[in-house]
């Protein structure tokens, strides 16, 4: 229990569209989340999704039944957000219970509810405290608990680990992934790092300015993105484009991931100085000032030694190299 | 103790501007309450000078008290004073959140129509004031005094307290909306109690003039029956001769219930509970 089909849905503040017609359909119990640099309209698109802004025109369904006009506690939704949003005045038991009393839940259910979800997000030692009296990753997880206990169609994430420091953002994201295995629950997550996309979800909606670019699992984005947008915003380090034109070859923009470049000393296809070396440990990124093809990065695995500078010869895997349109689309 | 920031030059220096500041503050007030304990002849003679057992002398608060019905005056002046107080928080309250949380056509004219009132002086209105209370038939009533007096503090209560309902986190809200809550209930339950030092602020702006005014009543509601404090103190200040004992004494006495309600709303000011509800 838990699909959602959006059609068509267009949002405008006023003369700026901010949604330009987004159409996706989520199946029960799916992953998805929402990536996007700022302002691409994903936190616009959730809010409608939630009913927290009306769209201009189109559909929201939620189990096939239209709820364009039914009011946010009515749609079977539970939403986390980025700043946690506790009710400050209260308990954590009673930020959790709050929406069920609200709807009329039983006394022993909600007890019983909040007792399952207590214990899946190790808060049972919290309950009677209140939220100024816990750290940022326990009123995270207070706020995931008071969507647990509701038992909602669809849980929806906005960016919820953006206020967490590095080491907990892991940790929580291990948390999300390992609740929704549990649970088995539709979730839709809002974020606009491309890592936590890739880790947590089965699906990602790829969305630019307004529009979906390219709906797929991570691998599929990462192996065949539809257009320069998803090339270039999924991966790390970013993908290089290099003007097919200097390359004498027919398609406007040549794309090569930087893992997917290998590097020798005495030959190769493009010619380059070493600017900077970055040494990660695990790998290395070089970055190359190529006479052909511009500043590229390299992505090594492992350690190289390579002095800024020095001479080098990148070769692209022919087999993983993109050619686009002069339209940003994949040509095949 | 750290030397780097505190030097004893610098603590005295400091004290005594605060001090010297204090005793100007003060000086007024303390003279009026000093006096208020004194004979006729004992302020006259030596106005600058506690009370001694020569000069000592309730007379003025026995006038106060036994002459024209004071307590009633106190009663009408606090009714006055709480219930306009009460108007002009929730109503600055609720305009405030309209302002500040929905998208509606006209919503900056109309905050900016609100905030004319702060440029404007109500006085100004005074006749038409007057004849509208006299069409209505309210005059020499404590109503009429409760609404202009609202009306008065409407202004600056909206503009301050907009200001800091616009800071209230929106998740905050919106995760109240998606648990159920009633816009009504986010805006008591949630939204209030985090702008409760902006309500404090607001309450003590508000509520001093009113108490102190003595035009609106004068004009308004001059009758024996809904005389305010200031109004009932006039009745000492005749036009030959002036009972200066009773005067301080009714002064002296006028200053503690908003003393009091002050103190009330101070501990208001002070923030906390807002920490932790987001970041």
């Amino acid at each position: 229990m838990g699909s959602l089909k959006i059609e068509n849905v267009k949002k405008a503040f006023g003369p700026v569209e901010v949604l330009k017609g987004i159409d996706l359909e989520v199946t029960d119990g799916e992953f998805v989340v929402f990536v996007g640099p700022s302002g691409c309209g994903k936190s616009t698109l959730l809010r409608v999704i939630a009913g927290l802004e009306d769209s201009t025109s189109g559909r929201v369904l939620i189990d096939g039944a239209d709820v364009s006009v039914t009011p946010p506690a009515k749609r079977g939704i539970a939403m986390v957000f980025q700043t946690y949003a506790l009710y400050p005045h209260l308990t954590v038991r009673n930020n959790m219970a709050l929406g069920l009393k609200q709807a009329g839940t039983p006394s022993a259910e909600i007890e019983r509810r909040i007792k399952i979800a207590s214990a899946m997000l190790s808060l049972e030692p919290y309950l009677e405290r209140r939220p100024a009296e816990l750290s940022g990753g326990q009123r995270q997880r207070v706020a995931i608990g008071r969507a647990v206990v509701r038992e909602p169609k669809l849980f929806l994430f906005d960016e919820p680990l953006s206020n967490l420091d590095a080491a907990l953002r892991v940790n929580t994201r291990l948390e999300i992934a390992q609740l929704h295995r549990r649970l088995k629950a539709t979730m839709i997550y809002v974020t606009h790092d491309q890592v936590e996309a890739m880790t947590l979800a089965d699906k990602i909606v790829v969305l630019n300015a307004g529009r979906i670019e390219q709906i797929g699992s991570p691998m599929e984005l990462y192996n065949s993105p539809a257009n320069e947008f998803v090339a270039g915003f999924i991966g790390s380090p970013k993908m290089n484009f290099i003007d097919g034109a200097k390359l004498g070859e027919t398609a406007k923009t040549i794309g090569v991931r930087p893992e997917h470049l290998t590097v020798d000393a005495n030959s190769g296809a493009w010619k380059g100085t070493v600017v900077h070396a970055e040494h990660l440990g695990a790998d290395t990124n070089l970055y190359l000032d190529c006479e052909k093809a511009g500043l590229i990065t390299v992505r090594i695995f492992g350690v190289y030694n390579a002095e800024p500078g020095a001479t080098l010869y990148a070769t692209p895997d022919a087999a993983k190299t993109y050619r686009f349109g002069a339209d940003g689309k994949v040509l095949r | 103790m750290s030397t780097a920031t505190r030097s004893l030059p610098r603590t005295i220096g400091a004290h005594a501007i605060l001090i010297t500041y204090t005793v100007i503050a003060l000086f007024p007030v303390i003279l009026v309450v000093m006096n208020s304990f004194k004979s006729r002849a004992g302020i006259f003679g030596a106005p600058l000078t506690p009370p001694t057992a020569k000069t000592f002398d309730l007379i003025g608060y026995t006038t106060v008290f036994g002459q024209g019905d004071f307590f009633h005056y106190f009663q009408n002046s606090l009714v006055v004073t709480v219930a306009s107080l009460f108007f002009v928080l929730l109503f600055g309250a609720m305009a405030a959140f309209a302002l500040s949380e929905y998208r509606f056509r006209g919503n900056t004219m109309m905050g900016l129509y609100l905030a004319l009132g702060i440029m404007i002086p109500i006085r100004l209105g005074t006749v038409a004031i007057l004849q509208l209370m006299v069409a209505s038939g309210l005059v020499n009533t404590l109503t009429a005094l409760i609404l202009v007096y609202t009306a008065q503090g409407l202004p600056l209560a909206i503009f301050i307290l907009s200001e800091f309902m616009k800071q209230v986190s929106n998740d905050l809200k919106n995760a109240g909306r998606i648990d159920g809550l009633s816009e009504y209930t986010i805006f008591f339950r949630l939204v209030l109690p985090l702008v409760r030092p902006a309500m404090a602020t607001v309450a003590v702006f508000t509520m001093i003039p009113i108490w102190n005014d003595l035009w609106f009543p004068l004009i308004l509601a001059p009758s024996e029956e809904t005389k305010t404090v200031t109004l009932g103190a006039q009745l000492f200040l005749g036009q030959f001769v002036t009972n200066w004992n009773a005067i301080l004494a009714a002064l002296s006495l006028a200053i503690l219930p908003v003393l009091i309600l002050y103190v009330i709303f101070s501990r208001q000011l002070i923030r906390g509970i807002t920490s932790g509800a987001v970041k």
